[in-house]
């Protein structure tokens, strides 16, 4: 079962519907008990950081379990950034997975970034395989997130900065775009996801 | 670098049983295109970017099955859906969220209050919030109003609501500034004069209104040719381009498009 985290931010159609297309079992959950259950988390990506970690609060323990035990998760948009040490938006702490900030895109871009954008990929990593360099993905975002460990940055984006489109970092997978909008490639990356499972 | 989107516009006339997609020429007579998330799907392998349906006949009762429509179309095709006509507010604006659309397009309702902008953007996102607006040249110098200088004369742009049948006398580039300012994403702009007359984008209505704001443009009305999407990312800022006639009819395909862009230098996803 796929556990798609629902925080009361918005709906969550696209995630699900992406999820069962490439194969998945996805099953929408608004109960942290149900996390235990799981074989691998998304987070989606909708609101604002500080909602987002408020709302996310009670599932905290349990979240933190799971991805102890080893459990593939997916973290898309906001759903990355709340994996991160502090969101510059609201100015608050996020779960600090990830050793890192969460700030605003540079001045001279329009904000949000909103459209599609290539990715650069700078090193094989599972969840990206059957993705090629210069791939576009669909993007809305104000802000963007700053690994501590450069290293954990599977692939960017250049959008008046190098920003980080995917993060890695073991069992934790982060994506700045949204999988669920960017038509046949984000197919392929949520599929990449589901597969992490089935092996 | 982001590319120049292409944007399929589906026209649905929701009083048809599960809805059919039509196309009019200048607000009027209609021809019928195909069944919405089939259309849909179409253009999703086409490689469209984004994909905008418009209830034409914008009743209250026929929300629902606007509802219907995308939910039926999210279930299979994975890109930003945007809905439009007859959004009147917040209430109208999360059925459409929660059936599955990722932005609303709202023109009417904004024109008549503009503080439904600013509750879109609060509760929705900027991002959620597209203004439509659909303008009309008035030629001859009036004071307060932007005016802009075309081949045909000096003119201003003013607004129209309800579908083109009532104008409002609202400049479109004021109106434009003030939608950026309470929290509009995107500026869906149509060209009335141009609209389903296949002569080409407005290109100095696009270029006016580009220009005074900082949020995508997407240009619209007049699509009839390649070389017309090619001229309106040449020649201005706009971020979009929507075309319907040229797609439903199959006289090009959404790849196409993009490649002859691609072969005369536009950045576009391919």
């Amino acid at each position: 079962m796929i556990a798609i985290i629902d925080y009361g931010m918005g709906n969550l159609h696209s995630i699900h519907n992406a999820l069962k297309k490439v194969g998945g079992d996805p099953v929408i959950i608004s109960d942290s008990a149900k996390l235990s259950g799981a074989d691998c988390v998304v987070i989606p990506g909708v609101g604002s950081f500080g909602d987002c970690m408020t709302n996310l609060a009670p599932f905290k323990d349990k979240l933190f379990e799971v991805i102890d035990s080893g459990t593939p998760m997916l973290g898309i948009c906001i759903g990355m950034h709340v994996l991160f040490d502090h969101g510059e938006e609201s100015d608050s702490a996020g779960f600090g997975l990830i050793e890192g900030d969460v700030i605003r895109l540079p001045r001279g871009v329009k904000i949000p970034q909103m459209g599609w954008n290539e990715l650069r990929i700078r090193r094989d990593s599972d969840l990206l395989s059957g993705i090629n360099n210069g791939d576009f993905f669909y993007f809305v975002h104000s802000y963007y997130c700053v690994p501590v460990d450069d290293s954990t940055i599977t692939a960017s984006t250049d959008y008046g900065v190098d920003l980080a489109a995917v993060v890695e970092k073991d069992n934790i997978h982060a994506v700045q775009f949204h999988p669920e909008k960017s038509s046949s490639k984000g197919l392929i990356i949520l599929n990449n996801f589901v597969e992490m499972v089935r092996c | 670098m982001l590319a120049k989107r292409i944007i399929p516009c589906l026209d649905c006339d929701l009083g048809v049983r599960q809805g059919r997609v039509v196309k009019g020429v200048k607000f009027k007579q209609i021809r019928y295109a195909g069944i919405p998330w089939e259309l849909a799907e179409e253009y999703d392998k086409q490689g469209a970017d984004e994909l905008i349906f418009l209830d034409i006949t914008a009743s209250h009762e026929r929300r629902e099955t606007m509802a219907k429509v995308i939910e039926k179309t999210s279930e299979n095709v994975f890109m930003p859906l945007t809905v439009g006509g007859g959004i009147g507010s917040l209430k109208d604006a999360r059925v459409a969220f929660n059936a599955g659309a990722d932005k609303v397009s709202v023109n009417t309702a904004a024109l008549k209050n503009p503080d439904l902008i600013n509750d879109i953007a609060k509760y929705f996102g900027t991002q959620a919030c597209v203004i439509a607006i659909d303008a009309k040249r008035r030629y001859g110098r009036e004071t307060g109003r932007e005016m802009v200088d075309t081949p045909q004369g000096e003119c201003w742009f003013e607004c129209s609501f309800y579908g083109g049948r009532e104008f409002t006398g609202i400049d479109a580039i004021q109106w434009a500034v003030e939608a950026e300012e309470r929290g509009a994403g995107d500026i869906m702009l149509t060209s009335m004069d141009r609209d389903g007359t296949k002569d080409g984008f407005d290109i100095e209505l696009t270029c006016a209104i580009s220009d005074s704001v900082n949020i995508p443009v997407i240009a619209s009305g007049g699509c009839g040719t390649l070389e017309h999407i090619l001229e309106v990312f040449k020649k201005t800022n706009a971020s979009a381009a929507l075309a319907a006639s040229i797609f439903h009819f199959r006289e090009y395909t959404v790849s196409d498009v993009k490649e002859y862009l691609k072969k005369n230098g536009v950045h576009v996803r391919i």
